[in-house]
């Protein structure tokens, strides 16, 4: 399990940096920055499940939390964008901590883990459609104001930047927990939670710690996205297909690797694209093309892309040195 | 007399209306090797998982270093120095030797480079360094016991729980093993372990406690113990002491 | 403080939606506590129960009651083959992976039905749906009525086949011991697949159930399924009689806090018990574990 090298990620996103060098289009930019905000948030799930193997099915609850904050600051309390946006993300670190000190201390795992936090989701999504600090039913508007200091933009560009950093700065991250005593006691926790006990690690401690990570990072998409289109929900904050974005991306891509949810959400979001192509825009097509793709993934491709590649490199290798050489187990 | 590293007062287990562990005291002296045996379910693994702190006791209290370590989380244990291996061995199934190892070393070491060292001289050690990269669900048995010991020893414990890590080895893999165990002694750490392998505990042992029905029913140097009428009957049923004799030996 | 004369049809009341809820939780429940799973695409298989009843009425003209003669065998096996061919070939043996499984097929079933009927939530009319039951001190919906006496003679039978027949018994030695059972010569994966057919026939059951009284939309079954969830875990994961219990104790809940709070707060009434039952009580309110 060779983790990805700095320089694989400095050549990632320069070349995604690149894009807008190449192309003016609109529709390319619209995609590419909405890829790379599932991206984002399944970088968060990725944190929490991948490499702590804590199933979550409510990441909505941080999503919804960032976007929430960043609105509700703007619009009721006349806080500047760019503040808004970084408490939304403490916001949602904060109903991170607050959720994973309540299931942890409990000592949920596995089913009970995915219960609850789908529940504490289902338990936003309803406050914030009745509560009137969120708009309720009709949702937030975010007032049209287009100024960088605004965090609002003239062309999509601008847009594109800041979700590009956005990723890179959370491929950063994961790299740096990778490569560190954390990353390490996180890891031993998902493989086997006695063991790491034994050894020395605070698991609850531990889990807490990746739970705060991993909800800041998906808060940062779910703020990023109320600046983007300027309006939310409480069906779009804190509704299951946020949730379920954020877990397809790393399953795809590759689940525990550094550039797995990059991966599975840019193949994700293409294969949505096709669907939408093929048969017209209809409601519910591109969820019944992503449902499929999880339950394929898991059935064939357990590991994701990342996994098949790793595969088809180590029977590459294989052919070219001879006698092949088998690895026992 | 020194204060003994690891001493508990009257401990026991209630498991539903059955004593797992009925008021064991007993004290573990500083750089031995102590063995803990007894019959199958006479409470030995419940034991370790109290003083490990897995589970925490009943009734009764358990002193390290003279402070009472009572209902301590095992990871506070762990940085304490007690550390302990699995009788069901744990791996982490989906990483390295190497990797495995480390994370005990961790426990010690902040920096991933020096926890890596760290882990590969304790595997060179404990003869698992031609294996580093082989991840741990590919082992065989008995090199997956030697992993268990290999990551317990890396957390630089000073007293060190065994739970069966010969059982299931072959003569020759046991033979090998016991150098290694006695090599960790002569580094000074405190080893308590509960073995099966009798030829084992009386070679390594230098002091021996016999648990039967959760009891501590004698203790004293192995080769006595060995020899008691009591210890018999507990692994042979009642009567099986005065049979023996009658058959004219006495070897378990 | 309300008077008697609301208070009893509301618990009355809460007694009749109890029982479908108890339906859908015996189901999950079975399911879990043989299969130790917790499936997700529950609800939109009841989602999809609902809109087969629905159609079956609109089309073909035939009474819910009569649909459900037909689409319960129909369910029982869509249930067998889901088991049987996907969601266990699919998940390798790994819980976490047949969550994953089970998330993927509710994804696919709610929005496949979204994609072929839209969102629109419909009704179907039919002349007994507001006939009344006079209790002297109540009025009831006479559907929710027998809604109520067929829950109880399924769940009965359900417990029947549990205890007396052959696959009854092998259903219920691979929960206690399935690795036991496996020696034993009893084909566990046949067996999981009987109890997930059983879990799924149950709600077309509880669809049928529903339908003359409720309407029906692709979201339906997410409603359901997570009081269904509150009632398994409050019932004791995979107790059959705790879900039936926990089914009519959530459903008295929610009635009376829909009376005391409203409609939509009531609501929340349930996850707040579920999300504190989860982490205070997560083996159950009436105790016993599969």
């Amino acid at each position: 399990m060779k983790g990805a090298s700095l320089a694989h990620i400095v050549l990632v996103i320069a070349a995604l940096a690149a894009v807008p060098l190449l192309t003016a289009s609109n529709v390319v930019l619209n995609f590419l920055v909405v890829a790379l905000l599932v991206a984002l948030v399944g970088q968060g799930w990725n944190v929490l499940a991948g490499y702590g193997g804590q199933y979550s099915f409510g990441h909505a609850a941080f999503f919804g939390t960032g976007a929430y904050v960043t609105a509700i600051l703007q619009m009721r309390y006349g806080v500047n964008a760019w503040i808004a946006f970084t408490l939304g993300i403490a916001g949602g670190a904060l109903v991170g901590a607050a959720i994973g000190a309540l299931a942890f201390r409990s000592g949920l795992r596995g089913s009970y883990f995915a219960l609850v936090t789908l529940a504490f989701a289902e338990v936003l999504r309803i406050l914030a459609s009745v509560a009137p600090v969120t708009g309720a039913g009709v949702g937030i508007l975010i007032a049209l104001d287009l100024r960088p200091q605004a965090f609002q933009f003239q062309g999509r560009v601008p847009f594109y930047w800041i979700v590009l950093t956005l990723v890179a700065v959370s491929l950063l991250i994961v790299r740096l927990i990778e490569q560190s005593r954390f990353g390490a006691w996180l890891v031993a926790v998902r493989e086997n939670e006695d063991a790491a006990r034994a050894v020395g690690v605070d698991t609850a401690r531990v889990k807490l710690a990746a739970m705060t990570i991993s909800a800041a990072i998906t808060a940062a998409g779910g703020g990023f996205y109320a600046q983007y289109f300027l309006f939310i929900d409480s069906g779009i904050a804190y509704g299951p297909w946020i949730s379920i974005a954020a877990l397809l991306a790393p399953i795809v891509g590759g689940i525990g690797t550094v550039f797995g949810p990059l991966l599975g959400a840019l193949v994700v979001k293409t294969l949505g694209e096709i669907a939408k192509l093929v048969t017209g825009d209809a409601p519910g097509l591109d969820l019944v093309v992503y449902g499929g793709v999880l339950i394929l993934v898991v059935a064939f491709a357990p590991q994701g892309i990342a996994g098949l590649l790793t595969s088809l490199r180590l029977r590459f290798a294989r052919l070219r040195s001879s006698p092949p050489e088998r690895a026992h187990g | 007399m020194a204060e003994p590293l690891l001493c508990l007062q009257h401990v026991c287990k209630r498991c539903g209306g059955l004593l797992a562990v009925d008021h064991v005291s007993l004290a573990v002296e500083v750089g031995r090797i102590t063995a803990l045996i007894g019959p199958n379910g006479a409470g030995k693994t419940t034991l370790f998982s109290i003083i490990s702190g897995f589970l925490a006791p009943s009734e009764g209290r358990i002193f390290h270093r003279g402070t009472d370590i009572t209902g301590m989380p095992p990871h506070l244990l762990a940085r304490r120095g007690i550390a302990r291996t699995f009788q069901i061995m744990q791996p982490f199934a989906g990483l390295t030797v190497h990797e495995n190892i480390a994370i005990g070393a961790h426990l010690s070491r902040r920096s991933r480079a020096e926890a890596l060292d760290a882990a590969a001289d304790v595997a060179s050690k404990v003869g698992l360094g031609q294996v580093l990269e082989r991840p741990a669900a590919s082992l065989t048995v008995a090199a997956r016991k030697r992993l268990e010991l290999a990551r317990a020893v890396a957390t630089n414990p000073e007293l060190l729980l065994l739970d069966e890590v010969l059982a299931g080895l072959n003569p020759g893999e046991v033979a090998a093993m016991m150098p290694i165990i006695r090599h960790l002694a002569g580094r000074g750490i405190t080893i308590v372990m509960i073995e099966h392998v009798m030829q084992a505990v009386i070679s390594l042992a230098e002091h021996v406690f016999v648990l039967a029905e959760g009891r501590i029913i004698t203790q004293g140097a192995p080769q006595e113990v060995v020899g008691n009428a009591r210890v018999v009957e507990a692994y042979l049923g009642h009567g099986a002491a005065a049979r023996l004799a009658a058959a004219g030996g006495t070897h378990v | 403080m309300l008077s008697l004369t609301i208070l009893v049809p509301a618990i009355l009341n809460g007694l009749l939606t109890g029982a479908v809820y108890g339906l859908v939780a015996l189901g999950l429940t079975l399911i879990y506590g043989v299969l130790h799973i917790i499936n997700f695409a529950h609800g939109a298989l009841l989602t999809a129960a609902m809109f087969a009843a629905f159609f079956a009425h609109r089309l073909l003209g035939l009474d819910p009651y009569l649909a459900a003669v037909v689409l319960t065998p129909m369910f029982f096996v869509l249930g067998y083959c889901l088991q049987r061919f996907v969601i266990g070939p699919a998940a390798h043996g790994e819980d976490r992976n047949v969550l994953l499984v089970t998330l993927g097929l509710a994804v696919v079933i709610e929005n496949m039905l979204l994609y072929a009927f839209g969102a629109d939530t419909r009704t179907i009319n039919l002349d007994y749906a507001f006939r009344i039951v006079d209790l002297g001190i109540a009025f009831l919906a006479l559907p929710r009525v027998v809604g109520f006496g067929v829950v109880l003679a399924v769940t009965l039978l359900l417990w029947l086949v549990l205890s007396l027949t052959d696959t009854g018994k092998a259903i219920r030695a691979v929960a206690k011991e399935k690795l036991g059972a496996q020696l034993s010569g009893i084909d566990v994966a046949h067996i999981y697949a009987v109890t997930f057919a059983l879990g799924t026939a149950c709600l077309a059951i509880a669809a049928c159930l529903l339908i003359p009284t409720y309407y029906v939309n692709p979201h339906i079954g997410n409603a359901f399924v997570l009081v269904a969830f509150t009632i398994v875990v409050l019932g004791g994961m995979g107790s059959v009689t705790g879900a039936l219990v926990a089914g009519l104790f959530v459903g008295v809940v929610e009635s009376l806090c829909g009376l005391y709070l409203g409609e939509s707060l009531g609501q929340i009434g349930i996850f707040v018990m579920f999300i504190l039952v989860l982490l205070f009580r997560p083996s159950g309110l009436f105790g016993e574990r599969a």
